[in-house]
């Protein structure tokens, strides 16, 4: 599954993208919050306020409680400030 | 009905002027353009997500077009490094009277604000910082859920 990271959470993780291999447990947006918490100090300090990230699935706006199975690209970033 | 994202600045006049060029059913072109303040500011870098950022727009525009009875919308939103006085977004829309293209200009910037993924960043004398959220923003667009034209004062 492909990641991408906007913004100040893709500076805190220090990439723009990235491929990963989740494992089953990981269900939901919420779920893969946590397991991304765990994979290392610049993860930790990106999602250290989780509930101000926004999430968005095949470019769809996703909520913490929403499936990803399926899902192709999930999108994390902070509180959009366009226009 | 229009939705562009570039780097390049845009003609106001000439977008607007498009939305009632060779026709005469449009009675109404209302716009709204968004211009980079100066003050403090240096210049200020507009990130987008490429492909969720059409797609975004396009999903209000449609939205828009099924509250309002509109004849054109226009939308450009800039991106990458602006500096004060720079153009960042144009809306423009189109109808045969008034309340229309206005509401959903509006309608179309409230959302653009807070469901468009984009984020500034800007460039001040003492560093850069990325702009924070306003609740305002979040409340503008709140205020078109569940409100339909015809329940508009």
């Amino acid at each position: 599954m492909r990641l991408l990271y906007f913004a100040w959470v893709r500076e805190r993780i220090g990439k723009p993208d990235e491929e990963v291999d989740l494992p089953a447990s990981v269900r939901t947006v919420g779920d893969l919050v946590a397991w991304l918490q765990g994979r290392g100090e610049e993860y930790a300090y990106a999602f250290e306020n989780a509930a101000v990230i926004r999430a968005a699935i095949d470019r769809n706006h996703a909520k913490p409680d929403t499936a990803i199975a399926g899902a192709r690209e999930i999108a994390f970033f902070p509180p959009m400030t366009g226009g | 009905m229009g939705v562009r994202l570039q780097r390049e600045d845009f003609d106001i006049g000439a977008e607007i002027a498009a939305l009632s060029a060779g026709r005469t059913d449009v009675g109404a072109v209302a716009s709204f353009t968004g211009i980079c303040r100066g003050g403090d500011i240096v210049a200020m870098t507009l990130e987008h997500y490429p492909g969720m950022a059409e797609a975004e727009i396009e999903r209000h525009v449609e939205e828009a077009q099924s509250r309002w009875p509109l004849l054109g919308v226009t939308v450009i939103h800039r991106h990458g490094r602006l500096v004060p006085g720079d153009n960042i977004v144009l809306v423009a829309t189109a109808s045969q009277h008034r309340e229309a293209a206005f509401a959903a200009a509006e309608f179309l910037m409230d959302y653009l604000k807070t469901r468009a993924p984009f984020w500034k960043k800007e460039e001040r004398a003492g560093g850069d910082g990325w702009v924070e959220a306003r609740q305002s923003d979040d409340a503008a667009a709140a205020r078109w859920s569940g409100r339909r034209p015809e329940a508009a004062e």
